[in-house]
């Protein structure tokens, strides 16, 4: 596998180190010219030191005959640019983004980044697995503002000893699954809700609040 | 007419005062108050300060819906983005990117932003000066048209819609065989 990487910051660094350890072919692209000799005298000659948003140089760093470009500079338009370019211009079958704004995601999944590896995101969902309770857990977004939410029952959610029919949800918005005790079931019509379900649900971001009160209950601590 | 312009640089300034001079409703974004200063006082558009990439800072800006998107700030990628966040998330209806690398100026082009591009103006504004046979490049390349269908396969949108006959530089591969209709 030819990868070629874009950014020899941290990541970049540990990225080219890893896949040259594991056999793979590997390209380093940095602009920095002393950072770049020092991953040259630490890593050997992987390294092309120019900047890879530049197209002469993303052509001459063998991007066409790359299986992987991965864009993992600091700047969410350079990482975009670099992957756009390595597949529309020199057909790189797979592109993956390294994005910092999580409103990016989106966007950039829209026009074309195969992967996106967002460090905001996992730190975001790390820290809102460790508070299960009271809060609904974005699990992933989707195209058209749509997003996958789970809501995990507390004993005091108004959703429990119910069924799906006894709640008021949304139109634009579907309860689909239940995990009861690792297991995941679709939700069926004579479903009664208990305390620790999880209840994974469908909808477009502006539902919920709306979900919130169904399955979470009525905001004690002041949700906007 | 609703111009949007990201970035208060000399061309962005220049620009924005002479679209209000032409009676049109202007906005002008740039990252820094100071760059405001560029303007003139008799400037009656908005300025707003705030980082023209960020679809929420553009939304807020009131760029929504504008009939055209200028970018020109110094970066080519900065460009490039907002360029597309107007185009794919606030349907703005023309986007145009400063894009000063040729190679990307072309490829950014068929991918349904109008681009132009410094580096390929002022090399053939120089050639033709010194009596000299200029690039032939275009320094304004129309967007090609953008078929919007997300059902559409990855290989018929982008580079491969049917381009206009742009004359790309030397290095671009020809990877517009496709779709010729």
């Amino acid at each position: 596998m030819f990868v070629l990487v874009v950014g020899g910051g941290k990541v970049g660094y540990y990225l080219t180190k890893e896949l040259i350890e594991s056999g793979h072919e590997v390209v380093l692209m940095e602009k920095d010219r002393a950072r770049a000799a020092q991953i040259t005298d630490e890593l050997g000659s992987v390294v092309v030191p120019h900047d890879g948003c530049e197209g002469k140089y993303l052509g001459e760093a063998g991007s066409n005959r790359a299986d992987i470009v991965a864009a993992v500079t600091g700047d969410d338009e350079d990482n975009l640019v670099i992957c756009q370019m390595a597949k529309h211009h020199f057909d790189v079958p797979k592109t993956i983004a390294r994005v910092n704004n999580p409103k990016n995601e989106q966007l950039f999944r829209h026009l074309g980044v195969d992967e996106i590896i967002s460090p905001t995101r996992m730190a975001l969902g790390s820290i809102e697995q460790d508070i299960p309770v009271h809060e609904l857990l974005h699990l992933a977004a989707l195209d058209n503002e749509l997003e996958i939410i789970e809501a995990q029952l507390q004993a005091d959610s108004p959703a429990v000893g119910r069924t799906p029919g006894d709640l008021v949800i949304p139109q634009e918005c579907s309860l689909f699954a239940v995990v009861r005790n690792g297991v995941a079931s679709p939700l069926r019509a004579d479903t009664v809700f208990q305390e620790g379900d999880k209840v994974i649900a469908i909808g477009r971001a502006d539902c919920e609040r709306m979900l919130h009160e169904q399955l979470i209950g009525a905001s004690a601590s002041g949700r906007a | 007419m609703k111009y949007v312009i990201v970035g208060c640089g000399r061309v962005g300034a220049a620009l924005a005062e002479a679209l209000d001079n032409e009676g049109h409703e202007v906005l002008i974004i740039d990252t820094a108050t100071r760059a405001f200063d560029r303007l003139s006082s008799e400037f009656k558009g908005q300025a707003i300060r705030g980082d023209g990439t960020d679809e929420d800072v553009l939304r807020r800006a009131g760029a929504e819906r504008a009939d055209v998107l200028l970018a020109l700030t110094e970066g080519d990628n900065r460009n490039v983005m907002a360029a597309q966040v107007a185009r794919e998330k606030l349907s703005v209806d023309k986007a145009v990117a400063k894009i000063n690398d040729p190679v990307r100026a072309a490829a950014y082009a068929e991918l349904g932003i109008a681009t132009v591009c410094r580096t390929t103006m002022l090399t053939d504004a120089l050639l033709g000066h010194l009596n000299l046979r200029p690039t032939g490049m275009p320094a304004v390349i129309a967007a090609v048209p953008h078929v919007h269908d997300d059902d559409a396969p990855e290989a018929s949108r982008g580079l491969a819609g049917g381009a206009e006959a742009v004359p790309g530089p030397a290095t671009a591969p020809a990877t517009t065989a496709e779709r010729r209709d």
